[in-house]
């Protein structure tokens, strides 16, 4: 299956782990994620806390490039996923809006592409037993608490997928790697955001109490599906654990006993190894 | 004194920037009980939307939550009268934009480096962006250790990739930043 493929900024510099392990799985699946040609910034937080004209016109610009292509539009940065999205659904459902994004990005928009999630991507478009036909390595004894943060599941009007307050699309993929989903409630409460740069003090109370949770659900690692979340978690936290935070394609790789998963956990601030080895699920 | 029901203008400007019913508020406080942000803020979410409703106008532009809010949904994905909370403090932030009053000047100037990046490559590169931030905050060495990190593990490339159709980006900046274009966007609720 060939699908379009926009990365988004932080998959270039400190998601690094993150692009290489979607692609990774993705082949091992037989999906063929193919980049945007010249893909540009989505905007992110800074767009729309500033203009919402220009918020929804950078992410149509790539709206635009995906349409040529005339490929469904898989998203792994639940932040540019979240911009794009909404910009979709922008174009989609507001007639005289999407007149004026039309303009400023010079396209005209076709609604042939989907926009999704690659926790969508991997959840809706590959059958689970293709997956488990892929598993190798079962990463039993493994308790991980699925983190889903805000943008994968809302606004539910404009995402569409799952469920916006207790999604189960991350815990099920996990549930197939052989891992323990465990059951906590803070699965979409918000890690501080972009914040992290600007009012650090705060992300580190949220972040914080999103780990204690984790551990008091029974949870020996975080597991998520945005680089800004992950990063968050790994270093904006107090110095009371070590838990690791894996991005949901590095589990799917270990588990299909993918080589190179061993480049991406050493990519990892807070060191995942001593974790895996008490468990057995790296040499 | 305050008038007690202010400037009608403020509350209309806020409906028409958001697209939000805002006068459906019936502060239930649904928002505020999953306001990740709640116990780091001035003011809840559902008093934010009294104020406008109020068209206290100066407080809510002076307040520091119409900053701190990430846009996380909570509030809007819960509210029973379908009010997108985030939305109405997007559009408070662009407000308090165009009158010049920042009360939290770090998250604007962040806000400013980050899109002035988008404007000039396409793309964001986050070394050359931080440093620009920190210096413009002038906070030189907070997460210095971060960084490092980030770098001998190779996940701050020193050079960004550039996008070719700069001069294309640089147009919908442009263009979207044109008032009248602003208005009209605005206006398609009407």
């Amino acid at each position: 299956m060939d699908l379009s493929y926009y990365p988004g900024c932080s998959l270039e510099s400190s998601a690094k782990e993150f692009d290489h392990s979607a692609l990774a799985v993705g082949r091992t699946l037989g999906i063929n994620f193919i980049e945007l040609k010249d893909w540009s910034c989505c905007g992110a937080t800074s767009a729309h806390g500033t203009n919402h004209l220009l918020a929804a016109a950078l992410p149509s610009r790539n709206i635009a490039i995906a349409q040529e292509i005339g490929l469904d539009l898989a998203v792994p940065c639940a932040a540019c996923y979240g911009r794009l999205k909404r910009a979709d659904h922008i174009l989609r459902n507001d007639q005289c809006q999407r007149k004026e994004l039309e303009e400023i990005a010079d396209f005209k928009y076709s609604g042939k592409v989907n926009v999704m999630s690659l926790l969508e991507t991997f959840s809706t478009r590959v059958d689970p037993k293709e997956i488990t036909q892929c598993i190798k390595k079962p990463l039993e004894g493994l308790k991980a608490a699925c983190y889903y943060g805000c943008l994968l599941v809302r606004p539910p009007e404009v995402t569409c997928f799952d469920n916006p307050e207790n999604p189960q699309s991350m815990d099920k993929l996990i549930k197939l790697t052989g891992a323990e989903p465990v059951r906590w409630s803070y699965k979409t409460d918000c890690c501080g955001a972009n914040l992290s740069l600007t009012s650090s003090q705060t992300v580190v109370k949220m972040v914080t109490r999103l780990l204690d949770m984790a551990e008091e659900a029974g949870a020996q690692a975080l597991v998520t599906a945005c680089p800004l979340c992950q990063m968050n978690l790994e270093s904006r936290r107090g110095s009371r654990t070590n838990m690791p935070v894996f991005f949901f394609t590095e589990l799917l790789g270990l588990a299909m006993g993918l080589n190179e998963s061993s480049k991406w956990i050493s990519k990892h601030i807070v060191d995942p190894l001593p974790l895996l080895r008490s468990l057995s699920l790296v040499d | 004194m305050e008038k007690l029901f202010g400037s009608q203008p403020f509350v209309e400007e806020v409906k028409l920037k958001s697209h939000q019913p805002v006068d459906l508020c019936y502060q239930c406080q649904k928002c505020a009980s999953g306001c990740s942000l709640l116990r780091y803020a001035d003011y809840t979410p559902n008093q934010i939307l009294r104020l406008v409703q109020l068209g206290q106008k100066k407080k809510v532009l002076q307040s520091s939550m119409i900053w701190l809010c990430t846009g996380c949904e909570i509030c809007g994905a819960r509210c029973p009268n379908g009010i997108k909370m985030a939305e109405v403090m997007d559009a408070l932030k662009e407000i308090a934009i165009a009158e010049n009053v920042i009360k939290e000047k770090n998250i604007q100037t962040f806000n400013e480096v980050f899109l002035d990046t988008v404007k000039s490559k396409g793309r964001i590169h986050e070394l050359s962006m931080m440093s620009v931030y920190k210096l413009k905050s002038k906070d030189l060495f907070s997460d210095i250790d971060l960084g490092l990190k980030l770098f001998l593990k190779g996940k701050m490339p020193l050079l960004g990739k550039k996008v070719k159709a700069r001069k294309q980006i640089k147009e919908i900046f442009n263009r979207s930043l044109d008032k009248k274009r602003r208005e009209n966007f605005d206006r398609c609720h009407v």
